[in-house]
């Protein structure tokens, strides 16, 4: 394999010269011993239940099919109960630290009067909230899914790439690969001793249900907030209200009287405690946030601010995942939980600063740039894969605006052998766990494998091309 | 249940019922097309099959002479005609995949199958689809739908208003489709009922589905006060108002018990039932029958409004 990685060596998963690592040995032969009719076969096979379950995926802006499938790869992706147990140490300590980041920044604001984060990055970043300044949503939690990027570049070495504090998706593809996975390779599961992730739902309402209202009685009723089946992740909104056993809700659907939230049900107005919320802040509630906008609910903000629902992630949890916070977050879990972080970010330039700004343009060609407050893959630059021009042309744009750009090494992600035209070869993979915060934190064991599948490509993002894989944990 | 959730049900239902009508319009012109006229030529019953599913002007918009392949277009494939089973199968669907939460995975599966079929079909050359596929096709998805429906849907409200969509469109299509025929095919009073061209009834309860069971159940000549029994006032029948709309209050009154309140839908519905349980055949041709239909669909379409503003507009206190 070629191409992006400058040279570099890249960490495969599986092999280590020609030994295979202990995690994947029960695939080893599985993988040798099919035959490539078989191999088609199930390749068919998945793509037509994908397509009959309905999981599929619209890009946005693309147009074209808004039925198109995320391509599926079979070969999963394994770790082993330790590489998992630290993981998960590590997620865990950085979702509590982000919503301890988030609680302090919207009250007494400790971390910027000890001069460990600038304050212009806070209070003047476009996703801080003043409408939320002074609110304590229930148990402390703003972001109570936590969705933690992270790649790996050798055996020991996992780097968090980004935070995700609002709505992370892709968790439903987590749950259905799975689903697939046992329903085609039964004698895999037998085989192999893989920890389920299919409590996740179960966990999930049980946080959401932990963090009603004060003013809630009796069992919390919880929905989920959807902008509409027009959206590219209506899918997995409404997969995700069917396995709670929950409302699928759209703004209008909802409506404020008197303290509380209501739905319009067939039976009259029912109060709504918990929203899980999958439209940005700015579609809450017209009243507050956006006059010009017809969406949202008018008068929610008031209702949550008074206590009579929660919104959840919270109303300015999205300050946490900014690219030019991310820097910070090894600094916040030092400050609030006095721990060493256990993940390591990738080590970042930020443009702003004259320095990194002519450190950066002096080795573009070497790094990957993205925009601070971009997301999905779009409008970054990847050094290495890309063509003399092109990073003239991105080197202007980053002279333009450079406060708008990070700028990362490239890493050597690691690969996992994936099925592909010619047979089976490396790929360059990254993961995405979920972690629940409420009364507790929670991380069931796995999480979103994404795959880049054309050859040396380190862009994983399903709209650029990248695909899925099923995530296994072993248990020990 | 949210009204929304509601609202989608009943539409599911009633876009299904609504594409499984048009394949049988499509099936009679079909067969009539084959079947040659005294008078030389070929019957040519197109027009009043445009007519039967409302969408003469939007035909003769888009394609002009009622040309048989043309019109198998029209019905079946184009999506600009709001009610071709194309466009219907898509809404069905689509309705469905709003509220997916509220059906179960058969149900989801019948509707998202035809659909994914549907994609197949439109990419298919059309001389490769012959139209008696593309009829038996409409009326199997639709079996399957409705079977998956009985089958496994929790018999709770969702339930109840997916048969409240089948129930008033079937009755909104049986009189139409009665309607149609009676009034465009034979205007002249002196006509009805002269048992000279039984071949315009026969049409009717082919598009029914119905010609054998009449044979069943009536035996013998075909006369047009039979067949209006048979399509209006006859519980035994499937189609019948009279079938249709006590489905209607039956359902009504299901939800009336789960939700613990009476609404003026029950009554609405109760009354319609009471008014055909009584008629006899005689009472409507006294009436008139074009009249006694216009009437009739105009009721259905108020206690649709009734249904709307008590359930699925979500003003319910």
């Amino acid at each position: 394999m070629t191409g992006a990685g400058g040279g570099q060596a890249h960490f495969n998963e599986m092999f280590q010269g020609d030994a295979v690592r202990a995690p994947y040995a029960g695939l080893e032969h599985w993988a040798r011993e099919m035959p490539v009719e078989l191999r088609s076969l199930k390749q068919s096979e998945a793509e037509a239940l994908f397509r009959r379950i309905g999981i599929t995926f619209a890009v946005y802006g693309e147009g074209g099919d808004p039925d198109r499938l995320i391509p599926f790869d079979m070969f999963p992706r394994v770790f082993s109960a330790s590489e998992w147990l630290k993981l998960e140490r590590g997620i865990k300590q950085r979702a509590r630290a982000l919503n301890a980041f988030l609680m302090d920044i919207y009250s007494r604001g400790e971390i910027v009067k000890a001069g460990r984060i600038p304050a212009d990055l806070v209070y003047r970043n476009e996703a801080f909230e003043r409408a939320v300044m002074g609110t304590a949503p229930p148990r402390g939690v703003f972001s109570h899914i936590v969705g933690i990027d992270l790649v790996r570049t050798g055996p020991d070495e996992f780097f968090v790439l980004e935070d995700n504090c609002r709505t992370p998706s892709g968790v439903s593809y987590m749950l259905e690969n799975r689903e697939i996975m046992m329903r085609m390779f039964p004698g895999l599961f037998q085989e192999n001793r893989i920890a389920p992730v299919e409590s996740y739902p179960a966990l999930l309402k049980r946080t959401l249900a932990s963090v009603a209202p004060k003013k809630c009685e009796g069992e919390p009723v919880v929905a989920i907030l959807t902008p509409g089946h027009f959206n590219s992740a209506y899918y997995e909104h409404s997969f995700l209200a069917d396995m709670m056993g929950v409302e699928l809700v759209e703004a209008a659907d909802l409506f404020v009287e008197g303290d509380f939230c209501w739905m319009r049900t067939t039976q009259g107005p029912r109060r709504v405690d918990v929203i899980y919320r999958r439209i940005d802040d700015a579609y809450i509630d017209p009243l507050c946030f956006r006059p010009d906008s017809m969406l949202g609910v008018p008068g929610l903000m008031n209702v949550y601010r008074s206590g009579g629902v929660t919104l959840a992630s919270a109303p300015g949890a999205g300050v946490a995942d900014d690219k030019a916070i991310y820097i910070y977050v090894p600094e916040m879990i030092r400050f609030y939980l006095g721990e060493e972080p256990i993940l390591k970010n990738v080590p970042t330039w930020q443009c702003a600063k004259a320095d990194d700004l002519a450190h950066v343009l002096d080795n573009l060609a070497d790094l990957v740039v993205k925009e601070v407050h971009g997301s999905g893959g779009y409008g970054m630059l990847v050094g290495p894969a890309s063509s003399t021009a092109q990073v003239a042309a991105f080197a202007d744009k980053i002279r333009e605006t450079p406060e708008n750009y990070i700028a990362q090494p490239t890493l050597a992600l690691s690969t996992c052998p994936s099925f592909v035209e010619e047979g089976i070869a490396p790929r360059h993979v990254d993961l995405r766990p979920y972690c629940l915060v409420g009364e507790r934190i929670e991380l069931v064991p796995g999480g979103l494998t994404r795959v880049a599948l054309t050859e040396g490509s380190l862009v994983v993002n399903s709209s650029q091309g990248g695909g899925v894989k099923d995530t296994w944990v072993l248990a020990e | 249940m949210l009204s929304r959730t509601a609202e989608n049900l009943f539409w599911i239902a009633r876009y299904s019922e609504r594409a499984e009508t048009v394949a049988r319009l499509l099936e009679v012109g079909a067969r009539n097309a084959l079947i040659p006229r005294t008078g030389g030529g070929f019957r040519n019953e197109w027009e009043s099959i445009l007519q039967a599913s409302g969408t003469t002007d939007g035909f003769a918009a888009r394609y002009g002479d009622p040309v048989q392949r043309n019109i198998e277009s029209y019905l079946f494939f184009d999506l600009e005609n709001p009610t071709s089973i194309a466009a219907c199968v898509s809404q069905a669907r689509e309705n469905g995949r709003i509220v997916r939460t509220a059906l179960t995975s058969q149900v989801w599966d019948a509707l998202n199958t035809g659909f994914q079929d549907l994609k197949e079909l439109r990419r298919t050359e059309r001389s490769k689809l012959a139209i008696n596929d593309l009829i038996d096709w409409t009326i199997r998805h639709c079996a399957m739908l409705r079977g998956a429906i009985e089958d496994t849907q929790l018999r709770n409200d969702g339930y109840c208003f997916l048969h409240l969509g089948y129930a008033l469109e079937r009755a909104d299509a049986t009189a139409r489709l009665l309607d149609v025929k009676y009034y465009v095919l034979l205007p002249q009073v002196d006509y009805v009922g002269s048992g000279l061209d039984n071949y315009q009834w026969r049409t009717i309860l082919r598009a029914m589905s119905a010609q054998r069971a009449f044979n069943w159940a009536y035996g013998g000549e075909l006369t047009p006060a039979k067949i209006a029994d048979f399509l209006i006032l006859n519980r035994k029948s499937p189609r019948a108002l009279i079938t249709s709309v006590e489905d209607a209050a039956d359902h009504l009154d299901r939800q009336a018990r789960g939700y613990g309140q009476v609404g003026q839908a029950q009554s609405r519905a109760r009354a319609l039932v009471a008014e055909l349980a009584e008629a006899r055949v005689e009472d409507i041709f006294d009436e008139g029958l074009h009249e006694f239909l216009t009437r009739f669909i105009d009721e259905i379409a108020a206690l649709a409004g009734v249904i709307h503003h008590a359930y699925l507009s979500g003003e319910a206190r």
